[in-house]
C-alpha cells in the first residue's frame, strides 16, 4: 500500500502521534511485566503487547465523548481512550492515586471522564455494556464501541447483543481483537465456522476482516464503522486479526504456541509495521526519535509517580454501599 | 370504587408518572410494549403515551436486556426493564452481580447505576418449578443491590416510584398472586423511601415479619388469631430485603418478645433465617421464642394439591402461631 491509498484524513504528524500512543501502550506493558515480577502488581494481569494497533486505530476514529467498553486485557483500551498513564499505572499498583483509587485493579478499570465505560473481567461483558451505552448514545449523537477477544464470540452476550443492536439500529461498533487464542486454547479449535466476521451476516450486520497489526487499516475500517453508526445506520462488526506477544495472563508462559507462528507474528509487530511507512509519509528519523524519547520519558514519570504514591489507608477509606 | 387501585395498575401508574416526570427514564423488555402489555397485562397502553425510543419490546434475550440496561444506566439513561419471570434472572446474574452491583464501588464512586429490574415472582399460579421461584435471596448477599418486594397496590406504587428515582440498581419483585388484588389508592405523588420497614399491624403478643404476598397472608392470620384466639400479632412488612431494616424488627421484638418470619422459599439460605440470625445476634435478650415458616427444601411442585400444601398461606401462618405460641392464647 502506498501513501496515496491511505485515508488522507490526517497530517503525518497525527500518525506520529498515533505511533507514540502505541509505543506508550507497549512500554506500559513492559513496565507491568517488570513491576509484576518485583511484586508491585498484585494478583494477575493480562498484557496486550502486540495488539496495540487495534485500540489506537479504533480510538483514532472516535470523538472524546464517544463510549468504549474494554476487556480485562484492557490497559491499551484505557490508554488509547485517554486515561492518564499515571492514574492507570497507580491503579495497577493498588495505589490511592489510581484511576479507581485502587479499588478496581488491572481487570476492572473504569474512567467515566474519558468515556471508558469500563473494562470487564468476565469474557463478553464489554459487549453488553457497549450495547447499553449505545442506547444512551443514540439520543446523544454519540457512538459506543465494544472491544472483545475471539473467545467472547462464543458467549451468549455476543449473539444476543448483535441481534439486539441490529433490531434497534443502535450506534454500536463491535471490535473483535482476534488474537487466535482464547486463554490457552487455539481459536480454531473451539470456534465453529473458522472466522469471526462472517458471523455478522446472520444478523444482517456489515462486517470486515482487518489486519489488526496495521494501524492504518484499523483506523480506516473504524472510520467507516463509526460513520455508519453516527448516521443512524446501525452496528458494524470488525474482526481485527492480531497476536499477543505474551501468554494469556501472568500464569501462562504460552508454550502451546508453535515457535514459527510466534516468529511470524513478531515479524509483523504493529510498531514496526507503522514505522515502515514513516519514510513515505515524510517523517524523519529525528522526528521519530524525538517522539520515542518523549514517550519513554512520559512512561518513566508514570512509573516514578506510581511507586511514590501511597496505598489507600483502610482507616481513611469510607466507601458507601449506595449512591444517594 | 374509584379509590380502589389494582396492583398491576399501580405498577403501570408508577411507570407512567415517573416517565412523565423524567425524560431519561426508559422502559423495555419482552412484550411490554405489545398491546396486551406483558404476560400479566401490567403495562398495556404505556407505549402509546411515549416516544417509541423510550418504551420498546426487545428480543427474548435476558443477557442483552440486562446488560444493555446496565450500559445505558452508566451513560445517562434510567432504565426500567422487565425480566418476565423472576426465574429468568439466572440469565441476568452476570450483569447484575458482576457489573451493576459493583460499579459504584469499583469506579471509586465516579458513576452510579440507576436502573430497576422488575419481575413477576412467586408460586400459586400452577406455573411449575421454573416459573414460580422468588429470586430475592439469590441476590440478597450482593452489596450494591437494593431488593424491593411490595405487599399491596399502594405500597407497590410508592416503592416503584422510589426505585425509579433511586441512583442504584434495584431488583423489584411483583408477586403474581397480588396482580389482581385491589386496595386503597395512595395519595398522589406518594413515594415510599427504600430501606424502611412498615409496621402493617400493631400488636403486643408476637411479631410476624414477611414481605410481598407474605404480608397480606400475615395480616389475614393476625385477624384470625385476634378473633379466634385473642392473640394480638404485630405484622412487619420489611418492604426491602436489602437494605434490611433490622432496627424496626428489633424495636418490635423488644415489645413482643416473640418473632415469626414467614418466607415463600426454603429455610436454608433464605432471608428469613438470615433475619433471625441478626435478631439473635443483636436482640437475644429480648427474645423468648423465634421460629420460621418456610417452604420445604424442594422445587415448587405443579399439581394444585401439592403446590397449595407447599406454600405458606394465612391459615398456615395462623396454625403455626397456635401450635408454637399457644401458651399466650387466652381463648
Amino acid at each position: 500500500m502506498t501513501v496515496d491509498q491511505q485515508p488522507a484524513t490526517e497530517a503525518p504528524a497525527a500518525y506520529l502521534e498515533r505511533y507514540g500512543q502505541m509505543l506508550l501502550i507497549r512500554l506500559f506493558e513492559t513496565e507491568m511485566q517488570r513491576l509484576f515480577l518485583k511484586g508491585e502488581v498484585h494478583g494477575t494481569t493480562h498484557l496486550c503487547a502486540g495488539q496495540e494497533a487495534v485500540p489506537v486505530g479504533v480510538c483514532s476514529a472516535l470523538e472524546p465523548d464517544d463510549y468504549l467498553a474494554g476487556t480485562y486485557r484492557g490497559h491499551g483500551h484505557a490508554l488509547a481512550k485517554g486515561t492518564d498513564p499515571d492514574a492507570l499505572l497507580a491503579e495497577m499498583l493498588g495505589r490511592a492515586t489510581g484511576v479507581c483509587g485502587g479499588r478496581a485493579g488491572s481487570m476492572n478499570v473504569i474512567d467515566v471522564e474519558h468515556g471508558l465505560v469500563g473494562c470487564f473481567g468476565i469474557v463478553g461483558g464489554s459487549i453488553a455494556a457497549a450495547t447499553g451505552a449505545a442506547l444512551s448514545a443514540k439520543g446523544q449523537r454519540r457512538v459506543a464501541v465494544a472491544m472483545f477477544g475471539d473467545g467472547a464470540t462464543n458467549q451468549g452476550y455476543f449473539h444476543e447483543c448483535l441481534n439486539f443492536a441490529k433490531v434497534l439500529a443502535l450506534p454500536a461498533v463491535y471490535v473483535c481483537e482476534n488474537n487466535f487464542y482464547g486463554e490457552f486454547t487455539p481459536m480454531l479449535k473451539v470456534t465453529a465456522g473458522g472466522d469471526i466476521a462472517s458471523r455478522a451476516a446472520a444478523y444482517g450486520i456489515p462486517a470486515r476482516t482487518v489486519d489488526g497489526n496495521d494501524l492504518w487499516a484499523v483506523r480506516e475500517a473504524a472510520l467507516e464503522a463509526v460513520e455508519r453508526a453516527r448516521q443512524g445506520d446501525g452496528p458494524t462488526l470488525l474482526e481485527c486479526q492480531t497476536y499477543r506477544h505474551h501468554g494469556h495472563s501472568k500464569a501462562d508462559p504460552a508454550k502451546y504456541r508453535p515457535p514459527e507462528e510466534v516468529e511470524q507474528w513478531l515479524a509483523r509487530d504493529p510498531l514496526n509495521v507503522a514505522k515502515a511507512r514513516f519514510a513515505d509519509l515524510g517523517i524523519s528519523e529525528q522526528e521519530l526519535s524525538e517522539t520515542e524519547e518523549a514517550v519513554k520519558a512520559r512512561m518513566e514519570r508514570a512509573v516514578q509517580a506510581a511507586l511514590a504514591a501511597p496505598y489507600p489507608d483502610p482507616a481513611e477509606d469510607h466507601p458507601t454501599e449506595f449512591a444517594s | 370504587m374509584s379509590d380502589q387501585l389494582e396492583f398491576r395498575v399501580a405498577i403501570r401508574e408508577a411507570i407512567i408518572e415517573e416517565m412523565e416526570r423524567d425524560d431519561s427514564v426508559v422502559f423495555f423488555g419482552e412484550d411490554i410494549a405489545a398491546e396486551q402489555g406483558g404476560v400479566f397485562a401490567v403495562t398495556p397502553g404505556v407505549q402509546e403515551k411515549f416516544d417509541p425510543t423510550r418504551v420498546f419490546d426487545t428480543p427474548i434475550s435476558e443477557l442483552a436486556i440486562t446488560g444493555a440496561a446496565f450500559g445505558a444506566a452508566v451513560t445517562g439513561l434510567r432504565p426500567i426493564i422487565e425480566i418476565m419471570f423472576g426465574d429468568f434472572m439466572g440469565l441476568s446474574m452476570d450483569s447484575l452481580v458482576n457489573q451493576s452491583a459493583k460499579y459504584w464501588y469499583l469506579s471509586n464512586e465516579q458513576r452510579s447505576v440507576p436502573m430497576v429490574v422488575r419481575s413477576a415472582v412467586g408460586g400459586g399460579g400452577r406455573f411449575g418449578a421454573i416459573h414460580s421461584q422468588t429470586h430475592a435471596t439469590w441476590f440478597q448477599g450482593v452489596p450494591g443491590l437494593k431488593i424491593v418486594f411490595p405487599s399491596s397496590p399502594a405500597e407497590a406504587k410508592g416503592l416503584l416510584k422510589a426505585s425509579i428515582r433511586d441512583e442504584n440498581p434495584v431488583i423489584f419483585l411483583e408477586h403474581k398472586r397480588l396482580y389482581s388484588v385491589k386496595g386503597p389508592a395512595p395519595a398522589p405523588d406518594s413515594v415510599i423511601p427504600l430501606g424502611r420497614a412498615n409496621v402493617a399491624r400493631p400488636g403486643r403478643d408476637l411479631t410476624i415479619v414477611s414481605v410481598g404476598k407474605g404480608v397480606p397472608d400475615a395480616l389475614g392470620a393476625a385477624e384470625q388469631l385476634a378473633e379466634q384466639d385473642g392473640i394480638e400479632a404485630e405484622v412487619i412488612d420489611l418492604r426491602t430485603l436489602r437494605p434490611l431494616d433490622l432496627d424496626t424488627v428489633l424495636e418490635s421484638v423488644a415489645r413482643t418478645n416473640r418473632l415469626l418470619a414467614v418466607e415463600e422459599g426454603p429455610a436454608t439460605g433464605g432471608w428469613a433465617s438470615g433475619l433471625l440470625g441478626r435478631v439473635a445476634e443483636q436482640g437475644l435478650h429480648d427474645l423468648d421464642d423465634t421460629w420460621l415458616l418456610t417452604t420445604g427444601e424442594l422445587p415448587i411442585p405443579y399439581s394444585p394439591t401439592l403446590e397449595d400444601a407447599f406454600i405458606p398461606d394465612a391459615d398456615a401462618i395462623a396454625s403455626a402461631v397456635r401450635e408454637r405460641a399457644g401458651v399466650v392464647a387466652t381463648r
